[in-house]
C-alpha cells in the first residue's frame, strides 16, 4: 500500500478542535488543576446554594 | 402524631426522608417503602462497570441506617395508592407489596397523612427487543449488579484483546427516547481509559450512539459554555474529546432491535443502519413504575392522576403547547398535587410537562429525541425543598413554603476516569438552571458564570471527593445535615 501524503478532509474527526500540548499540560498541571480544584467547588456549592428557595 | 410515608429510597426518597426524620422525627412517624434493601449510590456504579469500584463500595444497608435514625422501612414495593381513602378506611393509603424475604409477595395497607413518591424510574428495557442485560444482549450500569456484570463482560473482551483479537464497542443510548447520557457518556469514557491502561487500546473500537440531535444535548437541548474567548457550544466541546479519545459517533438514532453481535438503528433522516458490536452498553428509556391510584369509591383514577408514561402530575402546567411556546414557567415548583394536597413526587417519579431538547421525529415518525434528565443533583434540591414545605405544613403553613423548580436549580456532572490519583481526568460540567429560561437570560437561556466545562485532573478529585462525601452523608454519619446536598 502507498505511503499517504494527504489528509482526507470532510470526516468526522475533521472539525472538532483538539487540545494543544500547553492545554494537555494545563490538564495535568498540579498547582494549576489546585486551583482549579477549589474554583469547581465554589462553582458547585454556588449552585447547590441557587438552587435552595 | 402525622405520618409521611416516602415511596422509594433512592437520591430523591432518602434525601426526603433524612432531612424530615432530622426535622419532624421526634413528632412525627417517617415511613420509607422501597423495594430494595440496600442503597445505592448510582453515580459510582461507572466505576463499578470499569472494575475501579466493588459492590460494597457503591451500596449500604438501608434498614441498618433507618434504625438508627428511627426511621421506619419497610422493604417493599408501591402498588396503589388510594388518596381518599376507601369504605373501609377514612384516611389516604397505600398499598404495598414485601420483597424481603420473610414476606415476599404479602401485600399490606400503610395510611398516610403526607405521601412522597419517589418512586424513581421503571428501566424499561422491553421498549427495544434485546435490549439489556437479563433478556438482551446489551450490558447496563444501571444497578450496581448490573455494573458488575458490565464488568465481568468488559474484562473478557480485555482478555481477547491481549490475545490479539480485535474488538468493537458501542456505548450510548438504547432507544429514541432515553434520558440519562451523560451517564453513558461516562461510561465511555471510562471504557476509554481502562483499554488505554489495559495496552489494548489499539485493538478496540468505540462507537457512541445516541438520540441526541448533537453530541453534548444531554436532554438539556444542549448548553452554551464559554471557551478560549467564544462562547461556543457543548456539542464542540463533546466532539473535541471524541476525537481526542479515538471515539467514533452516531447520533440522532433510535435502537429499534438488538440481535447478537448486532445492533440495528434508525436515523432522524430515515437512514436504517445495522452495527456490529462485541461490547455494548446501552441505556434503557424510563417509565413509571406502573403504580395505580383509586378514588374513595376504588373507581381507578390512575389516568387522572398519572401521565401516560407512569409519572405522577404535579403542579407543572400540562398544557400541550408547541415547542416555541414552551417556559421555564411551565416547570412544577412545589412538587404538590393539584388535587391532593398531601401528595408530592420528587426526583425522576414526577411528570415533567414536557421534554427540555426540542421533540424530533423521523421521517417514518420515530420518535428520536431526549427526554429531561432528573437525577443526581436536581433530585435531591426537589427533596430537600419538598421536606421543608412538609415539615412546615406539620406546622401550620396552608401550602408549601418552598420551591424548587428545575428551571431555578443548577446540576453538575463530573465525567470522571481512572482511579489513580494523578493519572485520572474528568470532563467537569456545570448547568444553571437545567431548563433554559429565555426570559431572565435571553441569549442563551442560562447563565454563563455557573455553566462551565472544562477537562482536568481537578473534576477526577471533585469526583472522588462527592463519592466519599455523599456515602457519608448518607449513611447518617455525625455531623451529615451540615454537609451540602
Amino acid at each position: 500500500m502507498p505511503k499517504s501524503t494527504n489528509r482526507e478532509p470532510y470526516q468526522q474527526t475533521y472539525y472538532p478542535p483538539t487540545p494543544t500540548g500547553f492545554t494537555r499540560y494545563m490538564r495535568n498541571s498540579l498547582p494549576w488543576q489546585m486551583i482549579r480544584f477549589i474554583v469547581i467547588n465554589l462553582k458547585v456549592l454556588r449552585l447547590m446554594l441557587n438552587s435552595q428557595h | 402524631m402525622a405520618r409521611v410515608v416516602i415511596l422509594g429510597a433512592g437520591i430523591a426518597g432518602h434525601t426526603a426522608a433524612r432531612y424530615l426524620s432530622k426535622w419532624i422525627g421526634k413528632k412525627h412517624e417517617v415511613v420509607v417503602v422501597s423495594p430494595n434493601a440496600l442503597w445505592n449510590w448510582i453515580p459510582s456504579n461507572i466505576w463499578v462497570g470499569v472494575g475501579d469500584m466493588t459492590e460494597e463500595d457503591v451500596t449500604f444497608d438501608l434498614k441498618e441506617v433507618y434504625d438508627k435514625a428511627g426511621i421506619t422501612f419497610h422493604q417493599a414495593r408501591a402498588i396503589s395508592i388510594h388518596p381518599e381513602g376507601n369504605k373501609d378506611s377514612e384516611s389516604p393509603f397505600v398499598t404495598v407489596e414485601f420483597t424481603d424475604e420473610a414476606r415476599a409477595g404479602q401485600q399490606d395497607t400503610l395510611t398516610y397523612d403526607y405521601l412522597i413518591n419517589a418512586t424513581g424510574p421503571k428501566l424499561n428495557f422491553n421498549a427495544t427487543p434485546g435490549l439489556g442485560p437479563d433478556n438482551g444482549y446489551t450490558v447496563s450500569v444501571c444497578t450496581a449488579k448490573h455494573a458488575l456484570e458490565a464488568n465481568e463482560k468488559l474484562q473478557e473482551q480485555i482478555e481477547a484483546m491481549k490475545k490479539g483479537e480485535q474488538r468493537t464497542f458501542v456505548i450510548g443510548t438504547g432507544h429514541g427516547m432515553c434520558t440519562c447520557q451523560g451517564a453513558a457518556f461516562e461510561y465511555t469514557y471510562n471504557v476509554d481509559h481502562t483499554l488505554r491502561e489495559a495496552g489494548v487500546r489499539d485493538k478496540a473500537r468505540i462507537i457512541w450512539i445516541s438520540n441526541e440531535y448533537e453530541l453534548g444535548d444531554f436532554g438539556m437541548g444542549g448548553v452554551h459554555i464559554k471557551r478560549g474567548g467564544y462562547v461556543t457550544n457543548a456539542k464542540t466541546f463533546s466532539e473535541s474529546l471524541m476525537v481526542e479519545r479515538d471515539i467514533e459517533w452516531i447520533t440522532r438514532a433510535h435502537v429499534n432491535k438488538i440481535e447478537p453481535g448486532k445492533i440495528h438503528y434508525e436515523q432522524l433522516d430515515g437512514n436504517i443502519g445495522e452495527l456490529p458490536f462485541d461490547f455494548s452498553m446501552l441505556i434503557p428509556p424510563f417509565a413509571g413504575v406502573g403504580l395505580k391510584a383509586f378514588d374513595k369509591k376504588d373507581e381507578d383514577i390512575t389516568a387522572t392522576l398519572f401521565a401516560p408514561n407512569g409519572f405522577l402530575k404535579v403542579d407543572g402546567d400540562y398544557t400541550p403547547r408547541p415547542y416555541e411556546e414552551w417556559s421555564a414557567e411551565d416547570w412544577p415548583k412545589t412538587y404538590q398535587n393539584p388535587v391532593y394536597k398531601n401528595l408530592f413526587a420528587i426526583g425522576i417519579a414526577f411528570a415533567p410537562p414536557h421534554p427540555i431538547s426540542k421533540p424530533m421525529k423521523s421521517i417514518n415518525g420515530t420518535p428520536i429525541s431526549p427526554t429531561p434528565p432528573r437525577t443526581g443533583m436536581p433530585s435531591a434540591a426537589m427533596a430537600v425543598n419538598v421536606a421543608k414545605s412538609i415539615r412546615d405544613m406539620l406546622n401550620g403553613a396552608e401550602k408549601p413554603t418552598h420551591h424548587a423548580s428545575m428551571a431555578e436549580m443548577g446540576a453538575a456532572c463530573m465525567a470522571s476516569t481512572g482511579s489513580h490519583f494523578f493519572r485520572g481526568s474528568a470532563v467537569s460540567m456545570t448547568v444553571y438552571p437545567v431548563v433554559p429560561d429565555y426570559v431572565k437570560y435571553p441569549a442563551y437561556g442560562r447563565d454563563l458564570s455557573l455553566t462551565t466545562g472544562e477537562v482536568g485532573l481537578a473534576g477526577h478529585w471533585v469526583k472522588y471527593m462527592l463519592h466519599y462525601t455523599f456515602m457519608y452523608q448518607s449513611k447518617m454519619k455525625p455531623g451529615w445535615s451540615y454537609m451540602p446536598d
